[in-house]
């Protein structure tokens, strides 16, 4: 009984939600485009997984760290991140009435929160926040495999014995399996610009590919500089066991 | 680094060659790579990423009275814009045949003879001259004076008088509309 | 040494005025050297090596880190995307931090077990225990400085074991806040001093260096260097040395900046800090779980003294204690290599630091394969802990019989260089 009072007390207040490490199964490997020393995020994937957080996500979550102008380093020019940029009205301001005023988002400009705030934000959640996007990826025990769990994880109907509260979603992957998030995915919910068919796991891969690179824009970065740096420095290394070996040569 | 060991058992010479060779090699690759390493810390002192994208400013030209000064902020300086008044704009083109220290004609200079948009920084050491205002000193030219130093600008913006070497810089600005301008 | 004449007039003059270059000869080039030191040796100079890493890293990050609870998360996301290479610095302070501690562990194990903590180098020791001291006391703070679940709330658990001192303890923890809880005011303390204390170490690290110079390095067979046929001149033999243990201590470091850099990070760090809620499953970093292990372990109060108390007590003797051990050790015989009921035990010890850093790592309610809660095996192990180092490591030193150490180290390295794998 606790631990149901507690994992509902969890679910209620997600908003900082953390791993309940104890209840849910671990969320299955998923083949990304991004895993392993050479991987990179697939940039159709990308492409289409900005369309399911602009026309399903960013409803209710944040990506306050990420800026629209950081979407030229995933190939969109500066004409798409403009157009990007201008579905979404910020608030600007004082002008010189000193008014507060709406225009919309700039390149320069951080994607647009939905809510003013975070009590309005929890005000029109039933009391839940739905949590910022932009380092969903590392903030979670499971990174991407448990977004996309959680993401295809709900179920009509609760197993047997478990008593789901009021307002609240099954989910098999969420901590507690009780979530407030309402299933956010059904099939068709985006049309795809290009072609692709919008099966509820195709938008689940797509959207957390993109928050993955949303975390982490700068991955790719960050492998290719690895590679090279570390087969430099395998050679120097192997370089200096050499002298190392020649100095030493005369004391054994 | 190549007086090796001396003071131990007396080196064998057969390998002194490919010793030295190895250790000049491993000198060399090492001091690549430490080269190599220090460049982020360098270039992380460069503008960042989002510094940069915010290289520019749009104004709005309208409420500018003629004979009026405005100050923007672009890139973090001021920018001077100022609707000249037509005795302006002549005394500044007659100036151009004018003794000039850093000699550009006036027409070089504006886009639309009625607005001199500058860099408000003073060529010399980086001071914001005075003369934005109507009642501040514009100087013995009649556009901007620095007091720091005391250098004279017209009211094209050019140094006529004291140390600063070159004319109140111009930026890239384009007329996006007959009133509103984009800096950067 | 031969002392070196020096032909260069600019040298000259330069050094009659201050003799930096015959220093750098003394210290750097022809301070003698044990001729059988192990790679367990690499790990002094790697320490001094990663502090530097670090110094750098932290400075240039200090560019850009805005210490103010409302921006401090969001500047360092700013130095992750914004930054030119900003990524890369930071993901190297970070991981670099659990580098450093890893080689400076190995550094002490090395020293435990080699006896070089024994006389005449009880001082080296001592300094050693301060600089590690004052290490977790850096890495704390820096800790808390993203400003992430798991920076706010180690802060608050790790400021409130204070309050566990009765009377003072509760006007020292606010002291420490600057208010009534973790806030603004702590984060730009811990900042400042987040800021001062790798110095502090930097200056330690000096102190360690010249008390070593004085009597040397101890060395694998733990007993004195006779002559020069047991020394060799520090470059170019052991420079290299060290240079090739850099090359492979980068490979590791560097592997896990670029291919696993959040390996050690808890993903609640990438929570914003929320004063209003608490994760489910608070951990320290790996370095300081063993700590943790401890104080955690006693849950039970002794006469009057409360258990909290004992625990945080607990906690800060098991590094203090260790400021005892060249006396607690009552060995007449350095090296563990000659001791053949010490050697055992010294691996069990091992093992128990490890175990409690595992066990500092679990809740103390969960149970392990389903039989013994955490907390037992944490209360065992930080009793052995203790044991080891108050009983076995004081009697074993009376009751053992060592083998005779050799005669010298060149003695030794001529007769054992085939059977002994370890040295070098």
């Amino acid at each position: 009984m606790r631990k149901f009072v507690l994992g509902a007390a969890l679910a209620l207040t997600l908003g900082a939600g953390t791993a309940f490490a104890a209840e849910a199964p671990k969320p299955p490997a998923q083949a990304w485009s991004f895993n392993g020393v050479f991987g990179t995020f697939d940039r159709a994937a990308l492409r289409r997984g900005l369309q399911v957080y602009t026309e399903v996500c960013a409803a209710c979550h944040s990506l306050g760290l990420v800026y629209y102008r950081h979407l030229q380093s995933i190939g969109f020019s500066e004409e798409e991140i403009k157009a990007v940029a201008r579905e979404f009205e910020v608030e600007d301001g004082p002008n010189d009435d000193g008014e507060m005023f709406t225009r919309p988002a700039k390149p320069t400009d951080p994607f647009a929160s939905p809510f003013p705030n975070d009590q309005a934000a929890r005000a029109a959640n039933a009391g839940a926040f739905p949590p910022d996007l932009s380092v969903m990826t590392k903030a979670r025990k499971g990174g991407e495999d448990y977004l996309h769990a959680v993401l295809v994880g709900y179920r009509d109907e609760a197993p047997a014995g478990v008593e789901v509260m009021e307002g609240l979603f099954f989910n098999e992957y969420f901590p507690g399996h009780q979530i407030a998030m309402p299933p956010p995915l059904a099939d068709d919910a985006v049309e795809y610009a290009d072609g692709t068919k919008a099966t509820v796991q195709q938008m689940s891969m797509d959207v957390t590919t993109f928050l993955a690179w949303a975390a982490e824009p700068t991955m790719e970065d960050r492998k290719r500089l690895g590679i090279k740096t570390l087969l430099f420095l395998l050679v120097l290394t192997a370089m200096l066991y050499a002298l190392k070996r020649k100095v030493w040569s005369d004391v054994h | 680094m190549t007086d090796a060991p001396t003071a131990a058992a007396g080196a064998p010479h057969e390998g002194e060659t490919r010793r030295d060779f190895l250790l000049i090699a491993t000198s060399v690759v090492g001091a690549v790579g430490t080269a190599l390493a220090v460049w982020p810390l360098i270039d992380q002192m460069n503008p960042a990423a989002d510094v940069l994208a915010l290289s520019s400013t749009e104004v709005d030209l309208s409420p500018i009275e003629v004979g009026q000064s405005i100050t923007v902020v672009w890139r973090g300086k001021p920018v001077f814009i100022r609707r000249r008044t037509a005795k302006e704009i002549t005394r500044a083109k007659a100036d151009d045949t004018s003794d000039l220290p850093d000699p550009q004609a006036d027409a070089d200079r504006v886009q639309k003879p009625e607005w001199l948009i500058l860099v408000g920084v003073c060529t010399h050491l980086g001071c914001i001259p005075l003369g934005q205002r109507t009642t501040e000193p514009r100087g013995d030219f009649g556009g901007w004076f620095c007091p720091c130093h005391g250098s004279h600008y017209d009211t094209s913006g050019r140094i006529r008088k004291g140390p600063a070497p070159e004319n109140l810089a111009v930026p890239k600005y384009v007329f996006v509309t007959d009133t509103k301008i984009k800096i950067g | 040494m031969t002392s070196p004449t020096w032909n260069n007039p600019v040298v000259k003059w330069i050094e009659y005025r201050l003799p930096v270059f015959s220093f750098t000869q003394e210290h750097l080039i022809d301070y003698p050297t044990p001729k059988n030191l192990n790679y367990w040796w690499n790990f002094g100079s790697l320490a001094g090596i990663t502090l530097t890493i670090m110094i750098v890293t932290g400075i240039v990050l200090a560019m850009h880190y805005t210490p103010h609870v409302d921006y401090a998360f969001e500047s360092v996301e700013r130095i992750m995307r914004d930054v030119n290479y900003g990524w890369l610095i930071r993901y190297v302070h970070m991981n670099g931090g659990s580098m450093f501690f890893a080689v400076v562990y190995i550094h002490i194990f090395r020293g435990l077990y080699y006896g070089s903590y024994k006389a005449p180098r009880e001082m080296l020791w001592i300094i050693g225990i301060i600089i590690l001291l004052t290490m977790m006391a850096t890495a704390f703070l820096g800790y808390v400085l993203p400003w992430g679940q798991m920076s706010f709330w180690a802060a608050t658990v790790i400021t409130n074991m204070f309050s566990a001192f009765p009377l003072i303890g509760e006007p020292i923890v606010s002291w420490l806040w600057g208010g009534f809880s973790v806030d603004n005011p702590t984060l730009n303390r811990f900042f400042s001093l987040h800021y001062l204390l790798p110095f502090v170490i930097f200056g330690l690290v000096f102190v360690h260096l010249w008390a070593l110079h004085v009597h040397h390095s101890n060395n694998p067979l733990g007993i004195d260097t006779k002559g020069p046929q047991d020394i060799l001149p520090f470059h170019p033999y052991y420079t290299i040395k060290d240079l090739f243990g850099l090359g492979v201590f980068m490979l590791v470091f560097l592997g896990f900046v670029f291919f696993a850099p959040n390996f050690f990070v808890e993903p609640d760090n990438y929570i914003k800090a929320n004063p209003m809620q608490t994760p489910t499953h608070i951990v320290p970093e790996w370095y300081l779980t063993p700590f943790y292990a401890i104080l955690r372990a006693i849950t039970f109060d002794i006469w009057f003294i409360p258990a909290k108390l004992i625990g945080v007590m607990a906690m800060f003797g098991s590094v203090l204690i260790l400021v005892l051990v060249p006396w607690l050790d009552t060995s007449k015989v350095r090296s563990a290599r000659y001791r053949p009921i010490y050697k055992q035990v010294y691996w069990f010890f091992v093992i128990d630091c490890i175990v409690l850093g595992w066990v500092g790592f679990n809740s103390p309610d969960a149970m392990f394969m389903g039989a013994v809660s955490f907390l037992r095996i944490g209360q065992v192990a930080t009793a052995y802990y203790f044991l080891h180092l108050l009983v076995v490591m004081p009697v074993l030193g009376k009751l053992e019989r060592p083998r005779s150490p050799p005669e010298s180290i060149s003695a030794a390295v001529t007769k054992e260089t085939d059977t002994v794998t370890e040295a070098a």
